[in-house]
């Protein structure tokens, strides 16, 4: 088969059929905003407790048993922070961004949900809202819809999700992209062109099909070898996403697990044409047995999260300094340990905000304590920051969303949750 | 009147499996009939000589964790061995268990009956990204689930929750009553192990298998229904837990039940060991909140994303006024004029999709273990829904811009290895039948090769849709 540019391929689509150009923008534009943002949702309640342990809570080794994370300085204890938190062993990186002001730790935070059920407690994270269900759009999505005219001087998505489908958070009415690894090969042109335009009546999977190729496009331009079906050594065809995979490979970096996802994204967000928002899931944090302390199974993904992060900062290169990684998760888990060594689901967790555009080196918390008396219905972290002040922060400092939209529109009825002041660099 | 041709169609396709050539004409001018018929005689069954029940390899893996907890004293290489040995005994079953219940969806004549399965199977969701159930998740369809999709509701349940796949993938196995033999002979040692809750099956049952997350229940009920659960444990004839029991079976632990009377929505259920339990799953199954919640499911994966109220509230009277016979659910499914009103209205999962591509084919069942990877590849491996929600069941979740165009590229892959034995403007009438439009039959018909007009009906909208 002969190679194919795609972005050939894609020019000679919109003038030959038409269909691409009016059902959609063709592909990512230059222009608008430098600013970086990456959102990552931990899925499953990651216990705030154990990833920044409260070590100088007089209450805190009570609760947690024989998994406590130890005091700073002890065999397996806690990387210090300040005289209440630490982070936990495994986030080394965390720790160096910490010292080099690139880190601001949240605890005792939460969205407005206060029940128990994850996939509710996802969708409240996703949506934006104070109740489950409220709208079948995110906060992402919306907020990308209020940038000012100036924000957006370019014709492509603004966001891409790291997957094959779009989630919550990402869905609206601005266009997004979503991309996965595909071990697949391209098809060729003509057949392409043809379901084009058998789409064409079918607003959709012609939307769907148009944003694919638009992506497709940036990753063969960051990857500087575009072609559609590039052939390899020994004949064999490659499909896009192991083109995109292989200089990692041939780095050989770290195996963290999230390396494909990472470095897809530091692709992307590289690109002076490509997306400014991104986001990505890291799954596995609903320990409610064998959790573990300093080791064992929760240690071994914090490790895997701490070291994807590191490769993000390496693999985004000089666009780290622009970038804002926030790191969060439904809620948090019960105080105590249960009967199985592990902890059920809670209400107030921590979260991450991570960069070089990051006004980092602090802990920020109103630490409700973990007296019997403080926690919140008797066994969970009392809630006493809610992570929509901590999102608006970033969204109008980093990304200029306008105040007003995000009081109204990206984070309906907002309005009594004041943004955070000054976490990332003007 | 309905279209004929259109009600075929919505039955093939949407209700069954997809339709195999011939399937169409078959279904006739009777839809409803034809999806009647199959509600009639057992519950399908797989076929594979090579199946194995829960027990049996739950024994054989609990031996090996024992191995395990043994070597892991003695030196971590013999660890990481007997690590390596279980993947070793389950991966062969895995795959033993996804070939036979592919192959018995590329020839099913009973279509319907193998989708509901599914459908239950998702309900009752098990993962087997947790490497405890990735040897057991087939069987626990096989003996959990297959056996009750044509029977009671209360029965499905409490299968389910008495299954070891269920119970080690919500972690009820080690589930200890603070106040039980167990933990106070404990305490009286002075050990420092805490005995307690897992309150994880609990919560997930009143939440995803009968009330819904809008059911009416509090942390409360979680925590009283957790505590009425504990005991409810896999059988060992070694290991740290007590009472034995038949090795990988499901066992009750009188030991580590907490013991007194519970309430749990309201209702007291005074202590009666494993009976206590089962009298509050029987109670969940027959509340109304439980009707409308799986009536809701139904719908949504059958009718349409965002079902018609009317429908839903239909299905759950019958659900409710039937006490869960499911049968008779299916029946007034099948009779509601909502199922029948919109052709198209579902998006196809992954799962759907390739299933439905290999039937239209004809693929024989012995290419079953060849479709294998095609599900990992799409996105939607078997068993392997990642939550205890299962796989979601709305158009979003599965239109991905990426998702779509893997889809296309697996659909052409598919086209180049099959067209040249196949014509896709005569298979095109026998897969869309009445739901066909001019523009897909115009593509076919104008394709430049067999192989390529193969890829544009895998690729039509009409058939990313059911």
């Amino acid at each position: 088969m002969t190679a194919i540019k795609r972005r050939d391929f894609l020019r000679g689509a919109g003038l030959a059929a038409g269909a691409l150009l009016m059902t959609s923008k063709i592909a990512f534009a230059g222009g608008g905003t430098r600013a970086r943002l990456i959102f990552v949702i931990l899925r499953g309640a990651l216990d705030g407790l154990t990833a920044v342990p409260p070590y100088g809570d007089p209450h805190y080794a009570r609760l947690r048993g024989e998994v406590a994370i130890a005091a700073p300085g002890s065999n397996g204890g806690a990387l210090k922070l300040d005289g209440l938190f630490g982070l936990h062993p495994s986030l080394a990186f965390l720790s160096e961004c910490y010292g080099a002001h690139e880190l601001i730790v949240f605890h005792a935070i939460a969205s407005p949900y206060r029940e128990r059920s994850h996939f509710d407690g996802q969708d409240v994270l996703e949506n934006g809202c104070a109740h489950a269900h409220a709208v079948q759009t995110g906060w992402i999505n919306r907020a990308l819809a209020a940038l000012p005219p100036d924000r957006t001087a370019r014709r492509g998505e603004l966001g891409i999700a790291l997957g094959q489908n779009v989630p919550l958070v990402m869905r609206g009415s601005a266009p997004v992209a979503s991309w996965s690894p595909s071990h697949l090969a391209a098809l060729d042109e003509d057949t392409l062109q043809r379901i084009t335009d058998l789409y064409s009546t079918d607003p959709v999977l012609s939307q769907r099909l148009a944003d694919a190729l638009a992506t497709q496009s940036v990753a063969d331009a960051a990857q500087g070898e575009p072609t559609l079906a590039g052939a390899t050594e020994d004949g064999a065809q490659m499909s896009q996403a192991q083109l995109l995979a292989r200089p990692a490979q041939a780095k050989g970096k770290s195996g963290a697990p999230y390396k494909e996802v990472i470095h897809a994204t530091a692709e992307f967000l590289r690109s002076d044409d490509g997306p400014r928002v991104a986001v990505f899931d890291a799954l596995g944090w609903d320990t409610h047995a064998n959790e573990g302390g300093a080791q064992g199974q929760l240690a071994a993904r914090l490790a895997n999260l701490d070291a994807g992060l590191r490769l993000l900062k390496e693999e985004l290169g000089p666009v780290w300094r622009d970038t804002v990684v926030m790191v969060a998760t439904e809620f948090g888990r019960t105080a105590a340990v249960n009967g199985t060594r592990g902890t059920d689901h809670g209400t107030a967790a921590a979260a991450f905000l991570v960069g070089g555009a990051v006004r980092g080196g602090r802990v920020i918390a109103d630490w409700p304590g973990l007296s019997e008396r403080a926690l919140y219905q008797g066994r969970d972290l009392a809630p006493t920051l809610n992570l929509h002040s901590a999102l608006k922060g970033v969204l109008a400092d980093h990304l200029a969303v306008p105040t007003r939209a995000l009081d109204a529109a990206v984070f309906p009825d907002s309005a009594a949750a004041k943004p955070l002041p000054d976490l990332v660099h003007a | 009147m309905d279209d004929p041709a259109l009600s075929a169609a919505i039955a093939a396709n949407r209700f069954g499996l997809g339709a195999r050539p011939g399937e169409l004409a078959r279904v006739g001018e009777d839809a409803r009939g034809w999806l009647t018929a199959q509600l009639s005689g057992g519950a399908p069954q797989l076929r594979g000589a090579t199946l194995r029940g829960s027990a049996d390899i739950l024994s054989q893996a609990l031996k090996l964790r024992h191995e395990r907890r043994e070597a892991r004293a003695a030196a971590e290489a013999a660890n990481a061995a007997v690590v390596m040995k279980v993947a070793q005994l389950y991966l062969p079953i895995y795959v033993d268990e996804t070939t036979a219940r592919i192959g018995e969806a590329l020839t099913s004549e009973r279509p319907f009956i193998e989708h509901l399965t599914y459908f239950w199977t998702n309900h009752f969701a098990v993962s087997v990204d947790k490497v405890s159930v990735f040897g057991i998740a087939g069987s626990f369809e096989r003996e959990a689930i297959r056996p009750h999709v044509l029977g009671n509701f209360t029965d499905l349940l409490l299968a389910s929750t008495q299954h070891p796949a269920m119970l080690l993938y919500l972690d009820n196995q080690t589930s200890i009553g603070p106040n039980s033999q167990l933990a106070q002979r404990a305490a009286r040692r002075g050990g420092e192990r805490r005995f307690g809750i897992n309150e994880n099956l609990a919560r997930e049952i009143l939440e995803l298998h009968t009330l819904g997350v809008a059911g009416g229940y509090a942390q409360a009920d979680v925590t009283s229904f957790a505590k009425v659960i504990t005991g409810w444990s896999i059988g060992a004839d070694r290991g740290p837990l007590p009472g034995g029991g038949v090795p990988g079976q499901f066992v009750f632990r009188e030991q580590m039940h907490e013991p007194g009377a519970q309430t749990v929505l309201g209702k007291r259920y005074a202590e009666g060991g494993m009976e206590q339990g089962v009298a509050v799953l029987r109670d969940l199954a027959q509340r109304p909140a439980t009707a409308h919640f799986i009536a809701t499911k139904l719908a949504r994966h059958f009718i349409a994303d965002e079902p018609p109220s009317e429908a839903v509230d239909a299905l759950a009277r019958t659900f409710h006024e039937s006490g869960g016979n499911l049968p008779s659910v299916y029946r007034a499914l099948i009779g509601l004029k909502q199922s029948w009103a919109q052709a198209l209205a579902k998006f196809k999962t992954p799962g759907e999709y390739i299933i439905s591509s290999l039937r239209g084919l004809d693929v024989p069942s012995q290419y079953a273990d060849k479709a294998r990877t095609s599900f990992a590849l799409l996105g939607q491996r078997i068993y392997a829904p990642g939550s205890p929600a299962g796989w979601p069941d709305r158009s979003a979740d599965w239109d991905g811009p990426s998702s779509i165009m893997k889809r296309i590229e697996w659909a052409d892959a598919l086209g180049q290895k099959m067209g040249a034995h196949h014509d896709a403007a005569q298979l095109a009438p026998q897969w869309l039948g009445g739901v066909m439009s001019a523009s897909t039959h115009t593509s076919i018909s104008r394709a430049a090769s067999a192989s390529q007009a193969l890829t544009l009906l895998l690729t039509a909208p009409e058939f990313m849709r059911r």
